[in-house]
């Protein structure tokens, strides 16, 4: 046979191309979990993410809608100003009295949150003898338990942290924005300056310090929470909330098993 | 005030018009962060595997009135999938790191799977196939083509030059087989898209099973339609008979594949609007009034309702009708339901990202001209597939080259009819 090549022998050749890109991808993918373990964080030296399980909750109903958590936030973590980039922010609800006679329990739900109530609210327009009942409800990262952004990610870069944070490593994220379409609760954003996903910390770089994040800090009516649940301190206050209150959290019947726990929330916040 | 504070009162000044009632601050911004581009990936995509699926109905189910449109299919499928990830590329916020979709996939990502399901059918379906069948073309082209296009067809030929008569039927026995393993490959390709949308629980207008099946039905009908419509364009460039035969049959798969996917597209809307789940009032709200032109009118009527009784009235009447009246009906219903099924891309993308996940509020967002998801840069996207096909079509359609005339077959009788007279050089 004069053929320089046969159709056998030139498939054994693609074959092994094939075979060779493969195991190469394989190397590559073993080298990208070890990369994962050792991600960047931004914890010291020496902190070990398995001995805590941070958790945030709210009582709903000491929120005064001041905004000082969205300020701090913003402040603490360099997020890109504009009303559109929050890590976390206030809601205001004002649930009108329902028409007389209707005969319904409630009227009409108005729902705001110009510039995320980092300026506080400005008064309303509805007139006060109008109004049913209003009050704020602060949101930010749930902590799922089954986290979907974090099941989405093409590349692993968001991931559940062992101490209960959900973090996203800046360095390895591509862009692509799955996650913030992902996340059910409007979480996420897309940083403008960095290209890539953002979202609540918990303030890791403070939290793995010993220090409370920054919202939690700053908050003067302790609506916000924070504790380790590994780590209860005397009086703790996450294990003194959950006792007092009955508590519920956001989109339940989406299964993400939500960790952030809200008292007093009323059925309108979603 | 301070130049941010004076900066963040415009930016709110400028977006607040774009939304109704309330939208997470998040999701306030001045575009949906899916815009443009990620619709035209998965027409394109949907492209792809229509218009492979149309090549397998003359290898895999030996529909022989197909035949002139078989390679050109295939070619439009490859002109296509060169350019499926594209769109994708350029809305990413950092493309330089796409590689890492590949080399650390996420395996319970569905995005993660894109790489492998691409790769897989690039390299291991439409490649492969388009290689067996034209091999023994190849190694004659390359005798007889002098110049660059000489080599072009010597090297394409990979070294692999025996065209003896058991070699062309190992040929044709491999295309077969491969086109086989393609018919899943190319649902996997775009049910998998469909999945993408589908797998977001998150937002209601997407999170549903039917999605990646109405992908993949509506992905048949573009791809069909756009076979048609290369047919009928190459047909008349060349200035040759359209074969009627070859073309009723297309119009014929063409209009029940139109059925399935109508019937399925209605039993999701029944089922949402039945069911009523939470949220069903404000995305019904969303598609009346900021859908209304692509899902009433471009989807249901122009690339639905109007190609079903053209095409449906052709079923019936076919005998009755001129040929010039059927060829501009085809021809009509083509294009109708390629604009139809870009609609449908885009209510799907689109509709999506219009409510709020907050279920209380919707948004609106304008097309801009300019800029990576500005409809220019769509328009050179959705243009240069047709680009590509134009020089596949140079080069692998030539009419003044012989093709081998070996029909495909399965093997069969791989090659009964091998000696055949040479297809028409349209095909």
């Amino acid at each position: 046979m004069k053929h320089s090549v046969s159709r056998r022998q030139m498939l054994a050749t693609l074959g092994g191309l094939l075979a060779g890109l493969a195991s190469l991808a394989a190397a590559r993918t073993a080298r990208g979990a070890v990369k994962k373990v050792l991600v960047t964080t931004k914890a010291p030296r020496g902190y070990d993410p398995h001995q805590h399980k941070w958790l945030m909750c709210f009582d709903v109903d000491k929120c005064i809608g001041c905004g000082l958590c969205v300020d701090a936030c913003k402040t603490e973590n360099h997020v890109p100003a504009g009303p559109m980039y929050f890590r976390t922010w206030i809601e205001r609800y004002i649930i009108k009295k329902p028409e007389p006679g209707s005969g319904k329990t409630r009227g009409e739900v108005l729902v705001d949150s110009p510039n995320g109530g980092r300026d506080g609210f400005p008064p309303t327009t509805v007139p006060r003898e109008e109004i049913l009942k209003a009050f704020f409800v602060p949101k930010l990262c749930n902590l799922c338990e089954a986290s979907p952004c974090t099941q989405v990610c093409p590349v692993g870069a968001t991931f559940d942290a062992p101490d209960g944070a959900v973090l996203v490593d800046p360095n390895y994220c591509i862009g692509c924005g799955f996650c913030i379409q992902a996340c059910p609760y409007g979480c996420r954003f897309l940083n403008p300056e960095t290209r890539v996903a953002e979202k609540c910390t918990l303030c890791y770089h403070r939290i793995t310090r010993g220090l409370k994040p920054a919202c939690v800090e700053i908050c003067p009516t302790e609506a916000r929470i924070f504790g380790d649940l590994k780590h209860p301190v005397e009086n703790d206050p996450i294990q003194a909330f959950i006792q007092k209150h009955r508590v519920h959290t956001l989109k339940p019947h989406l299964g993400t098993e939500p960790r952030v726990l809200y008292a007093n929330l009323d059925k309108e916040v979603r | 005030m301070s130049a941010e504070a004076t900066n963040a009162v415009n930016v709110v000044i400028e977006t607040l018009p774009r939304f109704e009632g309330f939208v997470y601050p998040n999701e306030s911004g001045p575009h949906p962060l899916w815009g443009f581009l990620i619709v035209i990936y998965p027409y394109i995509t949907g492209l792809v595997a229509g218009a492979f699926i149309m090549a397998s109905l003359v290898r895999v189910f030996r529909v022989k009135a197909l035949e002139p449109v078989y390679r050109l299919s295939l070619l439009t499928a490859l002109a296509f999938l060169l350019c499926a990830p594209l769109p994708l590329l350029f809305h990413l916020g950092h493309p330089e790191r796409s590689y890492q979709i590949m080399i650390t996939p996420h395996l319970t990502s569905p995005m993660a799977i894109f790489g492998f399901v691409y790769a897989w059918y690039l390299m291991a379906v439409l490649l492969l196939e388009l290689w067996f069948d034209y091999r023994q073309d190849f190694v004659e082209w390359a005798r007889i083509t002098p110049g660059w296009r000489g080599i072009i067809y010597r090297a394409f030929t990979l070294g692999v030059t025996d065209t003896s008569e058991r070699a062309v039927a190992l040929d044709m026995k491999m295309s077969w087989i491969i086109s086989i393993i393609g018919i899943p490959s190319a649902f996997l390709l775009h049910g998998y898209v469909g999945f993408i949308f589908g797998s977001i629980k998150a937002n209601p207008w997407w999170g549903n099973v039917l999605m990646p099946i109405i992908f993949i039905l509506s992905a048949m009908v573009s791809g069909i339609a756009l076979c048609v419509f290369n047919y009928m364009v190459l047909s008349w460039v060349r200035r040759r008979e359209l074969d009627m035969r070859c073309l009723d049959v297309m119009g014929m798969f063409l209009f029940y594949a139109l059925v399935v996917d109508a019937a399925i597209e209605a039993l999701d809307w029944i089922h949402r609007a039945y069911s009523a789940v939470e949220g069903f009032h404000v995305m019904e709200y969303m598609a009346r009034e900021r859908l209304f032109y692509t899902l009433s009118i471009g989807q249901l009527a122009v690339g639905t309702v109007v190609p079903l009784l053209l095409l449906g009235a052709l079923q019936i009447l076919r005998k009755r009708v001129p040929e010039l009246f059927r060829k501009r009906i085809y021809f009509t219903s083509a294009v109708l339901i390629l604009i139809g099924v870009f609609a449908m891309r885009w209510n799907v993308v689109m509709g999506g990202q219009y409510f709020s996940k907050s279920l209380r509020g919707v948004m609106s967002y304008k097309l801009e001209f300019a800029g990576v998801e500005g409809w220019f840069m769509g328009m050179i996207l959705l243009a240069l597939p047709f680009v590509i096909l134009t020089v596949l079509i140079k080069l692998f359609l030539s009419e003044q080259l012989p093709t081998s005339g070996h029909v495909p077959h399965p093997p069969t009788a791989p090659l009964e009819t091998g000696a055949s007279a040479p297809r028409p050089a349209g095909a």
